[in-house]
């Protein structure tokens, strides 16, 4: 039992790698929901991002080339589901389901001949004056480039949904879309777009896993880091900068309950394992007493005719 | 309506019995279900590379089919029925979970053979199979203790079970008797296979000192987070991981069914087959020690050779007095070796090894 | 010209029941397409999917095991559509099977090894209140609170599933078991063992409950005040609030029902077919159980319909997995065009497609 052998630095640096996939993925989805879609197909979407991702990053040699192919088959993957729900107006949440088993078989198809290969590397970008600062350096500057991309990622959703036109009329479109249309707002172009963000991000994410995190191809590798991605809008009640937060939370209880089990101390792992999900159902409860709620539109079919 | 049901009830009992007359032909026919994918690079891997090699060593007079990703319970019953059914003669079940399933389905199909891996369960038509790992562990434990120089062996763990456990105090035997100083510090990841969840782990125990990494998951992650962490041993568990050669993956244990599926099924074309227990190990060949690479000094590896050798030669038992339990209690004397009873049961700790096993 | 959907005035009957056929045609085109592309004879895949459970050579034992397979997804089905109607959203019906399944083998494992006639009675009685209490957690929230239902539903599963593998390691675990994890075997229960009613009929409990509820559901939503109300919240809930309506009431009452539902499927699978509780005891009923609600239309007899379809697509699938070699993965990617097709031509119930000139349709 060895409290002391717990270095913070080393914590809090891989609690940032840790959060990365789940990071990414849940910005996507967070458009999609600001947008009035749920689409639950998220474990799919990452399965196969990280999939187009690892095969072009082995066969191109790549690893850029490889995140590009991930964002552009999670945003194919989710134009299914577009098509599903924005054209044939079916129902969100099955679609969802539909596209995650989709997604997880599909993978595992395209994954057959990429098992047991090694990924190209994806260099860290050692950021010569910034990484030598006392423990902010090795914390905040030593990273992979798609680190610093998903935080941007989140600054650029944050600046979009606040300060721009397209945001407001993201917005318009997921509080109302009845009444975004009557204001002459393309309610389905709007929600097809948000959709295909949200599959792109999700691809980017299941690439992290493959190609940095883990690195290496498996069926089914992505092992639920959908489903978390889901809570963790939830949690982030929908605003950009609260994701961040919940994915270092996401992050944080795993790389912690696993390093508490290294210094020796004895932890209740299943239950420390429901920590975060219970915290979400708290801050649910929370939040109804705030003004930021679910958008109002979230999950409802749109026809232009209504 | 009743008189329906009794009537498809009549026409099971009478199918049933006769199904296995009904898809005779001269073709052996071997089934295997499995846990998991194929594409696992682990588990259930290796055992579709035993059934590979049954295709490959009988070539037409023998048949496979599989079924992957079979969920333990009703699933695996169906499936495993399903194989009886379409006239296979030999059912491996390669997953604790297939055991009731296994033990059910061979009560209906008296004349189909079944071999359920690392259970305990047999009746006259199934064998049940398990390999020593424990043996592979004591090697590795000796490896892992000469290569420490911090002392700190990291020790990635998967359920709280006797096989794990059995595995984790082989190598803490061993590496302490390699070098005295040695600490192991173990975590228990909770899953057979995640890899992200793998990775972490073995970068929480590497972040705390570990440069020597064992794991009993099934994953090739934590060779990935050794590789990226530099200077890190690493062992591979179930499959070779060769591409983790010569650094930092310095040996591996490898499963290695072939040979004994393929006597199996030897058996039931000679008409030899009988229901047995076996717990085979070094000696048999279940259990392969993957290439020690030259990142191992040449003394410790002609060590670790040499302890190879003793077990697979029964002079040596890794399990050999005096031991005793975490808490001070005797275990074994001197000179005493533990029987298979308590080694399949073990649920404790050897002494030096700190933290509780969770219950 | 361009493609134009018109919302029809009233739902067409003839696509109610032709569309769904004209789903399975399509999935067997592009399904067959797939199998091809892996070098399979389609013909003969898409046959031994759809053919070989139910007429095939061995369907004497395959039809049975449709019913073990597909009443869960029934009950479930069945419980959740009585909310989807009424606009209550539980997708947590996987967490509510997996309490009611260790609540139900709870009861059996505390008194075991006792033998008496009323442990199974109280086992389904404690089934039932397990999902039900689930269930009653974000029902309880989104009245007091006015939380999302959706949200809180899908949260509770994962606090299930860290629950049943704490369970299946630690107070369940089967003391006669080696130290592995897993409860002990209630099939070698006599008195908590939900056997078949008869031997061979795949008949047990869970599916005579889940036939029950079918007529139950039928039932109430056709003769019941209650179930009137259900549909017109769902369509108009305006309208329902002016004709007295609770939705308070109402939202307890769905999510309570369908998990008490869910909490009895769970229970009567881990006192039967699976006999014991493990860490992989739930294999996704409770998601799979919300698909079969939709492509059932959310109709009580369309559910039955859809939940024996889904059935029959993993059986079939499984012998087209051991008999062909075909990859799991293709059988998971055919199940899941099905749903896709499935899905979108429900389009064609509701509304009229109509091609436009441009112009009109810009506008």
């Amino acid at each position: 039992m060895d409290l002391s052998s717990i270095n913070p630095v080393l914590l809090l640096a891989s609690l940032i790698v840790a959060s990365t996939p789940i990071l990414l993925a849940a910005i996507g989805e967070l458009v999609v929901e600001r947008a009035g879609v749920l689409n639950l197909g998220v474990e799919g979407m990452m399965i196969t991002g990280a999939i187009c991702g690892f095969a072009i990053a082995v066969n191109t040699g790549s690893p850029a080339a490889g995140f590009a192919a991930a964002a552009v088959g999670g945003a194919g993957l989710s134009l299914l589901f577009a098509a599903l729900t924005q054209l044939a107006l079916a129902n969100q949440v099955a679609s969802g389901l539909a596209l995650t088993l989709f997604g997880l078989g599909l993978s595992a198809l395209l994954g057959q001949g990429y098992v047991g290969i090694k990924p190209p590397p994806t260099p860290k970008l050692d950021i010569p004056l910034l990484g030598d600062i006392p423990f902010l350096g090795p914390v905040l500057f030593s990273h992979d480039l798609m680190v610093y991309l998903a935080l941007a990622l989140v600054a650029a959703v944050w600046a979009m949904l606040k300060y721009t036109r397209a945001g407001l009329i993201l917005r318009a479109v997921g509080e109302n879309h009845d009444a975004a249309h009557a204001l002459g707002y393309k309610v389905v172009r709007v929600r097809i777009m948000a959709i295909a963000f949200g599959g792109a991000c999700a691809g980017l994410g299941g690439a992290y896993l493959s190609l940095v995190r883990v690195p290496q191809w498996t069926e089914g590798m992505t092992a639920g880091a959908g489903w978390i991605a889901l809570a963790l809008v939830v949690f982030a009640s929908w605003k950009a900068g609260r994701v961040l937060l919940g994915a270092w939370l996401f992050g944080g209880v795993n790389v912690l309950q696993l390093n508490l089990q290294a210094a020796g101390i004895a932890i209740p792992v299943e239950y420390l394992s429901m920590s975060p999900y219970l915290i979400t159902i708290l801050v649910l409860v929370i939040m109804s007493a705030d003004k930021s709620r679910a958008p109002a539109s979230l999950g409802r079919v749109f026809h232009a005719s209504q | 309506m009743t008189l329906k049901t009794l009537l498809t009830g009549a026409a099971l009992a009478v199918g049933l019995a006769a199904a296995p007359a009904l898809a005779q032909d001269d073709k052996t026919r071997v089934g295997f279900i499995y846990v998991g994918p194929i594409g696992d690079g682990g588990w259930t891997y290796e055992h579709d590379q035993g059934r590979l090699a049954i295709e490959e060593h009988f070539g037409d007079a023998v048949e496979t089919v599989y079924q992957e990703s079979v969920p333990e319970g009703a699933d695996a019953e169906r499936a495993i029925t399903q194989m009886a059914l379409n006239g296979a003669d030999l059912i491996f079940t390669t997953s604790f979970g297939f055991m009731d399933p296994t033990i059910s389905v061979a009560r209906k199909f008296p004349d189909v053979k079944f071999e359920h891996a690392t259970g305990y369960k047999t009746a006259p038509n199934v064998s049940t199979y398990s390999a020593r790992f424990y043996e592979g562990r004591a090697i590795q434990g000796h490896i892992a203790g000469k290569m420490t120089e911090s002392n700190v062996v990291g020790y990635i763990a998967s359920y709280p079970i006797p096989e794990v456990i059995r595995g984790i105090n082989a190598a803490f035997i061993h590496a302490r008797k390699a070098n005295p100083d040695v600490q192991f510090k173990i975590i228990w990841a909770y899953t057979w296979f995640d890899p992200a969840k793998e990775a972490d782990a073995a970068n929480a125990l590497i972040e705390q000192g570990a440069d020597v990494i064992l794991q009993h998951t099934d994953s090739t992650a934590p060779q990935a987070a050794a590789e990226k962490a530099g200077g890190v041993v690493t062992f591979g568990q179930a499959s070779d991981m060769a591409e983790y050669k010569p650094f930092p993956r310095v040996s591996s244990i490898i499963d290695n069914w072939k040979p004994y599926y393929i006597a199996r099924t030897q058996a039931v074309i000679d008409g030899t087959w009988e229901s047995q227990q076996i717990w085979h190990g070094i000696d048999e060949g279940m259990v392969e020690i993957g290439e020690i690479t030259d990142a191992v000094p040449a003394e410790v590896r002609d060590e670790a050779l040499a302890l190879k050798d003793a077990i697979a030669a029964g002079e040596y038992h890794p399990f050999t007095g005096p031991l005793k339990k975490q808490d001070g209690s005797d275990w074994l004397a001197e000179g005493e070796t533990a029987d298979d009873a308590t080694l399949l049961g073990m649920n404790f700790y050897v002494e030096g090894l700190d933290g509780e096993i969770p219950q | 010209m361009k493609i134009k959907l018109e919302k029809r005035p009233q739902p067409s009957r003839r696509w109610l029941y032709l569309s769904p056929i004209l789903a399975v045609i399509v999935t067997m085109l592009a399904g067959g397409a797939l199998f091809a592309a892996l070098g399979k004879n389609p013909v003969e895949a898409i046959a031994t999917i759809f053919w070989e459970p139910v007429f095939g050579e061995f369907a004497f034992y395959y039809r049975p095991q449709l019913l073990v397979k597909g009443a869960p997804l029934i009950l479930i089905a069945i419980g959740l559509s009585l909310g989807f109607r009424a606009g209550v959203w539980n997708i947590g019906a996987e967490g509510q099977y997996i309490i009611g399944a260790l609540t139900g083998a709870g009861v059996a494992l505390a008194l075991y090894p006792m033998e008496a006639w009323f442990i199974f009675p109280l086992m389904i009685v404690a089934g039932a209140a397990g999902g039900l209490a689930w269930g009653m957690i974000p029902a309880l929230l989104k009245v007091r609170f006015g939380t999302n239902e959706i949200l809180v539903s899908l949260m509770l599963v994962y606090v299930a599933e860290q629950l049943l593998a704490a369970m299946a390691l630690g107070p369940m675990r089967n003391p006669e078991g080696m130290g592995f994890p897993g409860s002990r075997n209630l099939q070698e229960y006599p008195s908590a063992h939900n056997a078949e009613l008869i031997a061979g009929s795949g008949m047990h409990w869970g599916v005579v409950a889940a036939l029950i509820a079918v007529i139950f559901a039928y039932v109430l939503l056709g003769r019941h005040i209650l179930g009137y109300h259900i549909r017109l919240t769902g369509q108009a809930p305006r309208a329902a609030r002016f004709a007295g309506v609770s939705p308070k009431a109402l939202t307890l009452f769905c999510l309570g029902t369908s998990g008490a539902l869910a909490g009895m499927a769970g229970m009567f699978e881990v006192a039967g077919p699976t006999g014991q509780v493990s860490i992989d005891f739930n294999v996704g009923y409770g998601f799979t159980a919300i698909i079969v609600a939709f492509l059932g239309r959310l109709h009580p007899f369309g559910i039955l319909l859809a939940g024996l379809l889904m059935a029959l697509t993993y059986i079939g699938g499984e012998i087209a997995q051991s008999n062909l070699g075909l990859p799991a993965a293709a059988i998971q990617m055919f199940q899941g065009m099905l749903l896709f097709f499935l899905l979108a031509v429900d389009v064609l119930t509701n509304y009229r497609l109509r091609l436009v000139p441009r112009s009109e349709a810009a506008a």
